[in-house]
């Protein structure tokens, strides 16, 4: 039987990635002084796990650079060796190693094999550094897939035997330990056989002076697996157990001394005179060792199995699908909504009384739906906090890259985004984090003398505000230099003038080619980007505002609609058409006493509620509809709130408050300004949203119907 | 009988090749046109449609077909064809026009006719109410003449405004 590998690979590849970000959010958050052993651990197991699957498949490379990380997170975890902010670089230099050529296996990316190589050595020197105690366990550890061979020789010249470690370092990982008497030691890791070992020493030695012997039991094909598959469910006081036995170590109670100390017979190193007999010995040995056990301790074996599944269930708690699949099950459950509210909407003419169980049974119906919906739509929802996160470590490499001390701050890391927007949200966010250190935040020196602390601080935030997202990037830098940007504008021969307001000038900077950086950095300064940033934010339907203070910094406000496919709607009759109100910018509605309309001359009317005065949208009048009313004394007002705005609707009346599923306009006709989209109703005829937003941004030219045509 | 019609294609050359010959005639006013069959997804009886406010007196407006929303314009209006009535016989004609969905409303559809090269000419200079970019030629079937459009051009372009043009 084939197996399709590439299935597995892909999950590798997905887990690999998340260890590394989840590795690199640890590292970043450490506290270097006074690690929190929680968080070593995690960041240990992260490692552990690629190192484990990388070998499950292969990947020796991978294999080999995150075993030496892991030796040195261990040593480190266990307080053998104290956290220095070196090794936190050297952790995250081997993370972006590790990333890369995971990318390179994945996509065929090139790797920078001799960063790799520096990488290993630094960790190395690293790892050295530190005392030895724990040289002669690790002798012992082999990643699944690998395995360890001592390799003895007679004592040799040094350049043969440099020569000689270089050569079997082709094989996999080469470690000289020190010369024992006139022998001089290897130990090798390698994929390979000790057939090639064999064939590389004998062209220095004879084969009759050389030893060959395999340092640990070699992995069988189950246990080669279960490496992979097991280590990440390792509990974190296993690890000992687990050096020795790979498989078995995850299911060794903690108190097991005793069949711990069995387990030893494995340890001395077998002879390979026949190595395959030697594999196979040491794989029988396993299985009886397994069976042993099974039939020794019964009780202990029930513990094992009990932990089993335990383990497995609380690890997987999450699991992948292909985002088509969430997205048809979205499209379903639109459907189901649909049908739903048809249901609803005939049931509703029914005789309570007749009626009563069926009536019942559609409320229950309503619910459950409600239920369903809720939830399908939060599986396609991701906290911010999936962007943010990547932040500290880029805004942590560009402060100390151009000098500058930044203070990086989050908040609303919890606010939950779709899935699609989040990940299109990227880039136009890196690009603005990267102007802001780059542009924004002055070298210390300058925020000194501007009597500004010296370092700057970096601000992202996610908040929901009605229906949308609105995601901010502020900096207390130096904020936008107005007559800089006017200058190059006008050098760039575009059309401006003096007279422009502060916010038209911000808005120059999203022009395709500016930049007023004095010189190109590799950071910014080509003038591509802003131009970019924007035209991202309006493909994802979204708007940018910037806010800049000269001397106080800025902040660049990305508003993202949730277009998520459903959302709670109020629908409002106006003549004989019904629109929808997303019900996020709804406040209240009232029908207003004819004394509080005011006639404004020339400017359309405003209405006073409660003290503040709105101005009054007539929809009739926009959407050219034959109104019931044109006296907004005998219709409906809504109170509509939007980014602060407030203005009243007119409408004719309210018809009520249901969960409507978005469908796009444009995806067959175009965008209509003042809509934002249509939903179909109950009866299956379409009704069309309102887009509440660029109404309100709008309304102070309601006067000017023009805008709306 | 396609094999024989694979022929004909063969010599129809390039244009005719991408469209088939296969068309679906219709009819505004008094005159006939016909439509390339491959981009007809259905046929429909007229029913209401949702406004779309500020739109071209054309564009009758949205309607749901099967969960999605679909524009539907009124040949009838945008070439001063016939008279704009809308009743039980009135029919809606949904095209595909590359992945996009649109209703199209005609006074009548006739039937589905089989165009061999020859049947079809060039259409004239001063022709027809359709600009000539839109059309494929007029096709001759005994004593009637079809007005053949490239519907696919037609509803991309530019003055029937449903699709917007690619801010890119």
């Amino acid at each position: 039987m084939t197996i399709d590998m590439s299935q597995f690979f892909q999950v590798f590849f997905d887990e690999a990635e998340e260890g590394l970000a989840e590795m690199e959010k640890l590292l970043l958050a450490v506290d270097v002084a006074d690690p929190d052993d929680e968080d070593l651990n995690a960041i240990f197991r992260a490692a552990h796990s690629i190192k484990g699957g990388s070998a499950t498949f292969g990947l020796t490379d991978i294999t080999e650079v995150t075993h030496v990380l892991e030796s040195l997170l261990d040593r480190i975890r266990q307080g053998q060796m104290a956290l220095t902010s070196q090794h936190v670089d050297a952790f995250l230099a081997a993370k972006d190693i590790i990333k890369s050529m995971l990318d390179g296996h994945r996509h065929g990316a090139t790797v920078d094999l001799e960063a790799v190589a520096d990488v290993r050595m630094l960790l190395q020197s690293l790892s050295e550094g530190g005392g030895k105690k724990t040289a002669a366990p690790q002798a012992l550890v082999g990643p699944g897939g690998v395995s360890r061979y001592r390799v003895e020789l007679p004592q040799l010249g040094e350049r043969e035997t440099e020569a000689l470690q270089q050569e079997l370092g082709l094989l996999g990982k080469v470690e000289k330990l020190a010369a024992e008497g006139s022998l001089c030691v290897f130990v090798v890791d390698t994929a390979k056989g000790v057939d090639s070992i064999i064939e590389i020493c004998s062209f220095l030695v004879s084969t009759d002076d050389l030893k060959v012997s395999q340092a640990v039991a070699a992995p069988s094909k189950e246990e080669q697996q279960g490496y992979g598959f097991f280590a990440p469910f390792v509990p974190q006081d296993a690890t000992d157990e687990e050096r020795g036995y790979g498989f078995f170590a995850p299911f060794v109670p903690a108190n097991a001394t005793d069949r711990e100390r069995g387990y030893g017979f494995f340890e001395p190193f077998v002879p390979l005179g026949d190595t395959e007999q030697g594999k196979l010995q040491a794989a029988q040995a396993i299985a009886a060792q397994g069976a042993h056990a099974d039939h020794d301790d019964a009780s202990a074996t029930g513990d094992h199995e009990k932990k089993k599944p335990a383990v497995a269930v609380h690890e997987s708690s999450s699991i992948r699908v292909g985002i088509e699949k969430v997205d048809q099950l979205i499209n379903l459950v639109g459907e189901l909504v649909i049908t739903q509210a048809m249901i609803e909407q005939r049931t509703g003419a029914l005789d309570p009384m007749l009626y009563e169980h069926l009536l019942n049974s559609v409320s229950q119906l309503t619910r459950n739906t409600r239920d369903l919906q809720e939830s399908v739509m939060s599986i396609r929802m991701m906290p911010m906090d999936y962007v943010f996160s990547r932040f500290p470590r880029m805004v942590r490499d560009l402060a100390a890259k151009l000098g500058k001390r930044v203070e990086f701050v989050t908040h609303g890391a919890a606010t939950e985004l779709d899935k699609g927007l989040i990940e299109r949200i990227v880039d136009p966010l890196t690009h603005l984090v990267r102007n802001s250190i780059d542009h924004g935040i002055e070298v210390p020196e300058v925020r000194l003398t501007a009597g500004k602390a010296d370092f700057g601080t970096l601000s992202l935030s996610a908040e929901h505000q009605g229906g949308n997202i609105i995601i901010e990037v502020t900096d207390d830098g130096g904020g936008l230099n107005r007559d800089k940007i006017l200058a190059k504008a006008k050098q760039q021969g575009m059309a401006v003038s003096d007279s422009l307001s502060d916010n038209e000038v911000w808005l120059l900077i999203f022009e395709p080619g500016f930049s007023t950086a004095e010189q190109v950095t590799d950071v910014s300064g080509r003038g591509v980007g802003m131009d970019v940033v924007k035209r991202n934010i309006l493909a994802m339907g979204g708007a940018v505002e910037i806010r800049s203070s000269k001397g106080f910094g800025t902040t660049i406000s990305i508003s993202l609609p949730l277009t998520l496919a459903i959302l709670d709607g109020m629908s409002i009759r106006i003549g004989h058409e019904i629109y929808i109100l997303p019900l996020g910018y709804v406040v209240e509605s009232l029908q207003p006493a004819t004394q509080d309309i005011k006639e404004i001359s020339g400017q359309g009317q405003v209405i006073k509620v409660r003290g503040e005065y709105l101005p009054l949208i007539p929809l009739y009048q926009i959407f050219n509809i034959e109104p019931t009313f044109t006296d907004p004394s005998q219709g409906l007002v809504v109170i509509l709130e939007s980014n602060g705005k407030k203005a009243a609707l007119f409408v004719d009346d309210l018809i009520g408050q249901q969960q409507i599923v978005v469908k796009n306009l444009e995806s067959n006709y175009r965008k209509v300004a003042g809509i934002s989209g249509a939903t179909i109703l109950g009866d299956g005829g379409v009704a069309l949203i309102i887009d509440v937003a660029a109404l309100l941004r709008s309304s102070r030219l309601m006067s000017d119907e023009s805008v709306f045509s | 009988m396609s094999d024989n019609m694979s022929k004909n294609i063969s010599g129809f050359g390039e244009k005719a090749d991408s469209t088939g010959n296969e068309f679906l005639a219709f009819t505004l006013g008094k005159e006939e046109y016909g439509i390339d069959i491959l981009k007809v997804q259905e046929i429909r009886g007229y029913e209401a449609v949702t406004r779309i406010a500020n739109s071209p007196e054309f564009i009758k407006g949205v309607v749901n077909l099967r969960g999605i929303i679909v524009p539907i314009v009124d040949m009838r209006i945008k070439f001063q064809l016939g008279e704009p009535t809308y009743d039980q016989f009135t029919v809606v004609i949904i095209l595909n026009i590359s992945g996009r969905v649109v209703g199209m409303v005609v006074d009548s559809v006739s039937d589905v006719i089989t165009l061999n090269p020859e049947q079809i000419k060039p259409a004239p200079e001063m022709g027809t109410t359709f600009d000539s970019d839109y059309l494929i030629g007029l096709g001759t079937l005994d004593e009637r003449m079809l007005i053949l459009v490239d519907i696919d051009k037609l509803m991309s372009s530019a003055d029937m405004g449903l699709i917007e043009k690619l801010a890119a």
